[in-house]
């Protein structure tokens, strides 16, 4: 049998999803359901005076905080248990969830009207300003106070990140069904489980409560944790209707309501040496976590963690604190932290080698990361750390300095970025974790149960790819069930480019495994003579690994993935709009399964961070998103979008299935900084995104 | 109402106002037409009318009268569009996906590049960075050129 690892299969879901026929969420209709409907305050901070139900009230079910059962919390189960699923008396953010009415007839649930009157307290949206600090880190290597002190040159800066809307074009959506004494959620969503603790949290640990992933259009983070929230709001319309409930978000409510990526303020103040040698670095990072925790303490750990970049430095602080604001909690998004620091890292690296009167390229060989040098952490990086190769790939690939020359004094830009991005949880998350897999064997080969999601990245093909060869069974033979709480094991969330390499990492145990057991036997031959067989295995971590979360020294990840982008762009000096014309990605993680939905990784991640750049910008007004539809908040089109140039470098890592990586979130930090540093070779001093026209044309000129 | 759906005649009761994109999910059960955003900027609603894509969640069902309405179900599961959707992984979460091809179904079949992005701009993916869709559309192109000349 010819091995499918490395090879560009048919994907499990081709065929359903080019013919229309895969059910998403809102495709699915069961009888007797009833469509729900989420209520929520039009105030960002302050309390409830009254709920005045305006309507005839006949046919609804109507719940508030008051129908959650004896037994439950009215909170959202995540790391910090601040998060109510209703509101009782005090509001924190624009669009906070107060009351739930669900009816069967859409139209006249829409038109119910309720009455809020509130008591309006003043609303904080400055997280520099804010008393409420969610987390703080410290990061600490050397002496870093001597160093900045006895520095031959020394550069500060500030750079600024706006929130970023992830826009999966199926917007969230679950259905609750009353079942076997308890509740069962369908719902589109990365984590399974996730939703099933938020569950029993709110029914009470004993309550009988299942999850079932229906297949999801598009995730990227933003349907990490908040599907939770809207599956225990299903959940109680359902117990207490006795019918299932459909919950469909619709755009602008989906993008008021739900989580988006962090804005960030990072302050660097670096010391080098005349030749380019950074001897000290200062970094500051505030993130504004919204008005809950919910995810912040961790984006802000892998922020604070990828701040330094890929660069080695002997002394360095990292300082960095997540804020409380009354706006909508900020929460999971694709890249996790990382795209905001090394966004600031990036563009400071090219104000340095500017200052340095340098090029950018021979500012980063100087002081890239190289296999045995240690990051910030003191983690010491083994064999493959290849931030030399994707830099030296990339700018032999684009000519880049002859470039750089070439487009002096056109409207033409060049910049480039260089990245890294840890794969896996950070720190003892995995270890914590446990995560489990299962393998069952069928008559004609084997079905993989775990609650890794298809979000559609290609988990179920990537995953049966690396069983098929480990089992020695063909690609076809092997099926992947839906995630469904009741039977899958919990193999931990779809987040933090963790599923191919952790979650493909103890699949292809269970598949090596179950090998030995079939001894030579078919799958039929071993169901004839012995039966059913079913092999569940937990995550080892990797030996080497060794972490402390209170002095945040150690292996912060197993491994990191490496990327080099460059970006080549015209200005129009009319209309200030910039336009990337080449994009070239030049990316090593490891080894990659399967080759075609790698790139398909890289193109969108790159594309996503184009957007991120260039054209997304969420306007906040009053604590809300003013600016909640895809009229108002465009995302790249095919007409934004250049060819990209994906160059996939391999550097296998020990540790992961058939030497795998992480990927999935990599190609989101090299964009934006390349982006604007190719704006500054235009001349214009941008320290900020996204650089629509509007700030570019009032941006300074170097 | 009376209209052709995917080749066969249809009477379909409805709300002239109400929007063919429900009519199609609801009345006919055909799910395979997706709602993205519901303001006519996502394209995950394309459905073809007398041949020409539209956007289902902007059509009044009233317009539907008398005319040839095809959607995605309408193309069967063998059109070179779809196996190459597959081929290429022109779809990853699959939601933009069939209003992708409904657009690209209208393409020249010597379409550039440069005409394939401008047909497909109604069409929003954010998977894919939309470079495997191109070589999904350029790849039927060539299939479909193919069969011609064969």
């Amino acid at each position: 049998m010819s091995p499918s690892v490395g090879k560009s299969v048919s994907r499990k879901d081709g065929i359903g999803k080019a013919t229309g026929r895969t059910r998403y969420a809102d495709d699915i209709v069961l009888p007797g359901m009833l469509h729900g409907r989420t209520v929520r305050s039009t105030i960002a901070c302050g309390r409830v005076k009254s709920v005045v139900l305006d309507f005839d009230t006949t046919g609804f079910t109507i719940v508030d905080h008051r129908d959650i059962p004896p037994g439950g919390r009215n909170v959202v189960a995540l790391i910090v248990d601040d998060q109510p699923f209703l509101v009782e008396r005090t509001v924190e953010h624009m669009a906070e969830p107060i009351l739930l009415l669900a009816h069967e007839d859409r139209d006249t649930l829409l038109a119910a009207n309720v009455v809020i009157e509130y008591e309006t307290a003043e609303p904080q949206y400055d997280p520099e300003q804010s008393d409420t600090t969610f987390k703080t880190i410290t990061i600490e290597k050397g002496g870093v106070d001597a160093s900045l002190e006895g520095a031959e040159i020394m550069v500060e800066g500030e750079y600024r990140t706006g929130h970023q809307e992830h826009v999966y074009i199926e917007t969230n959506g679950v259905i609750a069904v009353p079942e076997d004494g308890g509740v069962t959620v369908y719902g589109s969503m990365q984590c399974p489980f996730y939703a099933h603790k938020a569950l029993r949290s709110l029914f009470g640990p004993a309550a009988k409560v299942r999850v079932v992933q229906t297949e999801t259009g598009g995730g990227f983070g933003g349907k990490e944790e908040y599907p939770s929230m809207i599956a225990g709001h299903a959940a109680l319309l359902a117990i207490k209707s006795g019918r299932p409930v459909k919950i469909i978000y619709d755009r602008v409510e989906d993008m008021i309501a739900t989580t988006k990526r962090h804005p960030s303020i990072v302050r660097h103040r670096t010391g080098l040496t005349r030749e380019g040698l950074i001897t000290a670095m200062e970094v500051e990072v505030i993130i504004d976590g919204g008005a809950y925790a919910t995810l912040s303490e961790v984006v802000l750990s892998r922020g604070s963690i990828h701040a330094a970049g890929p660069y080695r430095c002997d002394h360095t602080r990292i300082r960095a604190r997540a804020m409380k604001t009354n706006t909508p909690p900020n929460g999971a998004f694709r890249g996790f932290g990382a795209p905001q620091t090394e966004f600031a890292m990036e563009v400071h690296m090219d104000r340095i080698a500017e200052r340095l009167a340098m090029d950018p390229v021979t500012l980063r060989e100087i002081n890239a990361l190289r296999p045995g040098d240690t990051t910030a952490t003191g983690q010491v990086l083994r064999g493959d750390a290849s931030a030399l190769e994707v830099l030296r790939e990339a700018v032999t690939r684009t000519d880049f300095r002859r470039k750089r020359e070439a487009y002096k004094g056109t409207n033409k830009g060049i910049g480039l970025a260089l990245f890294y991005h840890g794969a896996g949880f950070t720190g003892a998350g995995e270890e914590r974790l446990k995560s489990r897999a299962r393998l069952d064997l069928t008559p004609t080969g084997a079905r993989i149960l775990v609650a890794s999601t298809e979000i559609g990245q290609g988990t179920r093909t990537m995953h049966a790819q690396i069983v098929s060869d480990a089992l020695g069974l063909p690609y076809e033979s092997i099926e992947v069930a839906m995630p469904d709480t009741a039977i899958s094991a919990d193999s931990g969330p779809t987040v933090a480019s963790r599923t191919c390499m952790v979650v493909g990492k103890i699949l292809e145990r269970c598949a090596e495994e179950m090998k030995a057991q079939l001894a030579g036997r078919t799958p039929a031959e071993y169901y004839d003579q012995v039966g059913p067989l079913s092999v569940i295995l937990e995550h080892v971590p990797p030996p080497w690994i060794n972490w402390d979360d209170d002095t945040y020294q150690g292996d912060a990840y197993p491994t990191y993935g490496w990327g080099c982008d460059v970006v080549e762009l015209e200005l129009d000096r009319d209309t200030y709009e910039a336009r990337p014309t080449h994009v070239t990605a030049v990316q090593e993680f490891g080894r990659p399964i399967h080759p075609a939905l790698a790139l398909g990784q890289i193109e969108g991640g790159t594309v996503q961070g184009l957007g991120y750049a260039l054209l997304e910008r969420v306007v906040m007004r009053d604590g809300a998103m003013a600016n909640p539809t895809l009229t108002n908040y465009t995302i790249p089109t095919t007409l934004d979008t250049p060819v990209i140039d994906v160059v996939m470098l391999e550097n296998p890592y020990e540790g992961g299935p058939f030497g795998a990586k992480g990927l999935g979130e990599l190609p989101m930090d090299g964009p934006a900084p390349a982006v604007v540093n190719a704006l500054r070779h235009l001349g214009l001093d941008l320290r900020e995104i996204p650089a629509i026209p509007e700030t570019l044309l009032t941006c300074n000129s170097l | 109402m009376q209209f052709t759906l995917n080749g066969s005649a249809v009477d379909v009761t409805a709300h002239p106002m109400r929007r063919l994109l429900d009519v199609l999910r609801e009345e006919c059960g055909l799910t395979g037409t997706k709602e993205g955003c519901g303001e006519g900027e996502c394209g995950a609603c394309t459905v073809l009318i007398d041949g020409a894509p539209v956007c289902s969640c902007l059509v009044p069902f009233a317009q539907a009268e008398r005319a040839r309405v095809t959607t995605i179900e309408g193309l069967g599961d063998t059109h070179p569009l779809q196996q190459c959707f597959m081929d290429e992984v022109g779809a990853q979460c699959g939601i933009c996906t069939p209003g992708m091809i409904m657009a690209a179904q209208v393409l020249a079949a010597d379409a550039s590049l440069d005409e394939i992005r401008i047909g497909l701009a109604g069409n929003l993916c954010r998977c894919t960075g939309y470079s495997a869709i191109y070589r999904a559309v350029q790849a039927a192109q060539g299939k479909q050129a193919s069969l011609t000349h064969s």
